[in-house]
């Protein structure tokens, strides 16, 4: 019999978890023993599924033959952390400490961290130089990209001097990464004569109908063209982009308006992925020849928006209000030998996500990824 | 009273005395209307003419200052803004709110059973009147959710960064048995675990005239999704 009374299934999964990870904190032999014993009854009892403390494989991690030096590379992400100033906000920060923390804790260090955009929530020189502070204790090399959030109060001035050029290109391993910067809006401040401050807030604002849609724009379309037009078509493409580039729900920008003129250029390659910010929640297309990730924020999770959300996703379980990090996360993403991208998302407190290649792309079902048992609406 | 003329005076007396249902027809022609019908029911400012402010107290004003409803009205944070209106636009245009009824079935109904009744001979005009004031409302909490400063939130958050256009808010579910809170919770008793955890801010009393307008403007925007208290 539970010692704690009239105690419901939440507060009993929740203290049977605590206890196992303060167990985990100070562990000598013999509490070790017995905490392998619970995790091993633990698993047992939920059945044929393993317990959220079994470490993720991939599929193909290994190639047919086993050969592990052939069998792709691994790729982490952290995005949206949405950071203010400490002074103002210090849960955001934290988050993005915390996705910091996952990665460079991962036992197999990821060939590089992409970072998916919006670092800062208000684009002010503070809030990038925090997320620049913090993001510099990543162990492995990190590759990141710009989000609207990050943009609009100074066009871009302090992110580019933090971190470079918004667009670039590089190879690894065979495959051809590329990185869009694809969040400019047409202007509507000038006529509104809005400061810069409130041109920020009113990009910042997720369904403030006054700003403009996303767009990739002409310039990095072509841009875009000429980076890829050494690679063959066969050559596996990953092309990162803040804005999802295809169109789900305008109201919100889960939009890029030139998204088809973007595709119609990537349209003579087998294997795209496209790996996109700004979303906050797991999100799977397939258009014709490109597989689509979102990818999880660090500091809240969206809702999945009243019309738009594609067939091929399988939603996240709505997020619980009462976990301040609920629905957040980070992840990674494994790039296979052949170049195709099984994607995970690591939602923080849960069991990870895995959305593979075989699923997106070549749509087997027995690949799906577990289906939510609480509805959205 | 601090100012009051004689012109003034009589002005609002002369307010005092027309038929409600006239000027609220001209109200709907002028802003300047609108604000001598809705200054009848305030306590503290009346725009007298243009230009000029009058601070008076109740006594200068007809019976309906004193009443429960006059305080409501003067406390209610979308009348506090004064009588320009133009917020209401600006804010509408920032964040669309769903369409309200147009209340056409109760307009000018013919051989109906209105001698006598509540509801007698409403017009257009009426409802015309009845969507530019609820609006009013609406937008004021549109205002409020979206603003962490109005919320009282200490770290910048505010309610549209979680629940844009009020999405995931499920106002229509409420009351429900909230598994966290275990007991059973009203919409306002969510909002304001949500203002004091998530916003690190103050809670906000049930007849708190920022809840009242932010009740108001989930409900629009849930407008439309069936009403089933204790959904999850």
């Amino acid at each position: 019999m539970s010692r704690y009374r009239r105690e419901n299934l939440e507060t009993q999964v929740e203290r049977e978890r605590t206890e196992f990870f303060a167990a985990l904190n100070n562990l000598d032999r013999r509490s070790f023993l017995k905490v392998a014993a619970a995790s091993c009854a633990a698993a047992t009892a939920a059945g044929a599924t393993f317990g959220s403390f079994q470490p993720l494989r991939f599929v193909g991690a290994q190639d047919a033959a086993g050969n592990a030096s052939n069998a792709g590379f691994k790729v982490a992400y952290i995005s949206d952390s949405h950071l203010y100033v400490k002074e103002k906000n210090d849960r955001f920060a934290n988050a993005l400490m915390r996705a910091v923390d996952d990665v460079n804790a991962m036992e197999e260090q990821p060939d590089f961290v992409f970072y998916g955009g919006d670092l800062a929530q208000l684009g002010r020189p503070e809030e990038l130089q925090l997320g620049y502070d913090i993001l510099k204790e990543l162990k492995a090399p990190l590759k990141i990209m710009v989000g609207e959030h990050d943009w609009y109060y100074d066009m871009g001035e302090k992110w580019k001097s933090l971190f470079g050029e918004p667009q670039w290109s590089f190879d690894h391993k065979g495959v051809r990464f590329v990185c869009l910067m694809s969040v400019l809006e047409e202007d509507f401040w000038t006529e509104r004569k809005m400061t810069p401050a409130e041109r920020m807030s009113t990009v910042a604002g997720l369904d403030n109908r006054v700003q403009r849609p996303f767009q990739v724009g002409e310039a990095s379309r072509k841009w875009l063209e000429e980076t890829l037009a050494d690679c063959p078509d066969d050559k596996p493409i990953v092309v990162f982009s803040h804005s999802p580039l295809y169109q789900l729900y305008k109201d919100w920008n889960f939009w890029t308006e030139d998204a088809e003129e973007v595709q119609a250029i990537l349209s003579r390659f087998e294997k795209v992925t496209v790996i996109h910010g700004h979303t906050h929640q797991l999100l799977t297309n397939q258009i014709d020849n490109i597989s689509f990730h979102g990818l999880l924020s660090t500091a809240w999770p969206w809702p999945y928006a009243p019309q738009g959300t594609p067939e091929l996703t399988v939603p996240m379980n709505r997020s619980d209000p009462f976990n301040a990090m609920d629905g957040c996360g980070d992840g990674e993403f494994r790039v296979s030998a052949e170049g195709l991208v099984d994607k995970v998302y690591n939602i923080w407190n849960r069991k990870p996500i895995l959305v593979p290649a075989a699923y997106v792309r070549d749509g087997d079902e027995s690949q799906m990824p577990p289906r939510p048992n609480i509805p959205n609406y | 009273m601090k100012k009051l003329d004689w012109k003034s005076f009589l002005f609002g007396a002369a307010l005092g005395v027309a038929p409600i249902a006239t000027v609220a027809v001209v109200s709907l022609t002028s802003s300047e209307a609108t604000a001598q019908l809705w200054g009848r029911f305030r306590s503290q400012a009346v725009v007298a003419a243009p230009g000029q402010v009058v601070v008076c107290s109740e006594t200068c004003v007809d019976d309906g200052a004193k009443s429960e409803n006059a305080e409501f009205v003067a406390s209610s944070t979308q009348w506090t803004r004064g009588f320009d209106d133009s917020w209401v636009a600006e804010e509408l245009e920032r964040h669309p709110i769903k369409k309200i009824d147009d209340n056409k079935t109760v307009w000018n109904i013919k051989g109906s059973q209105k001698e006598g009744h509540t509801y007698g001979n409403y017009t257009e005009a009426d409802a015309l009147l009845w969507k530019k004031e609820t609006e009013r409302l609406v937008a004021e909490g549109s205002l409020i959710f979206h603003s962490a400063d109005l919320l009282g939130s200490k770290n910048g958050v505010s309610c549209d960064m979680c629940h844009p256009d009020a999405e995931g808010t499920h106002a229509e579910t409420y009351p429900k048995y909230q598994v966290q809170l275990g007991r059973v919770a009203l919409l306002r008793d969510m909002s304001n675990w949500c203002l004091t955890q998530p916003c690190r801010g103050e809670a906000m009393s049930g007849d708190d005239p920022r809840m009242r307008a932010l009740e108001a403007y989930m409900h629009a925007m849930r407008s439309g999704k069936p009403m089933k208290y204790g959904k999850h």
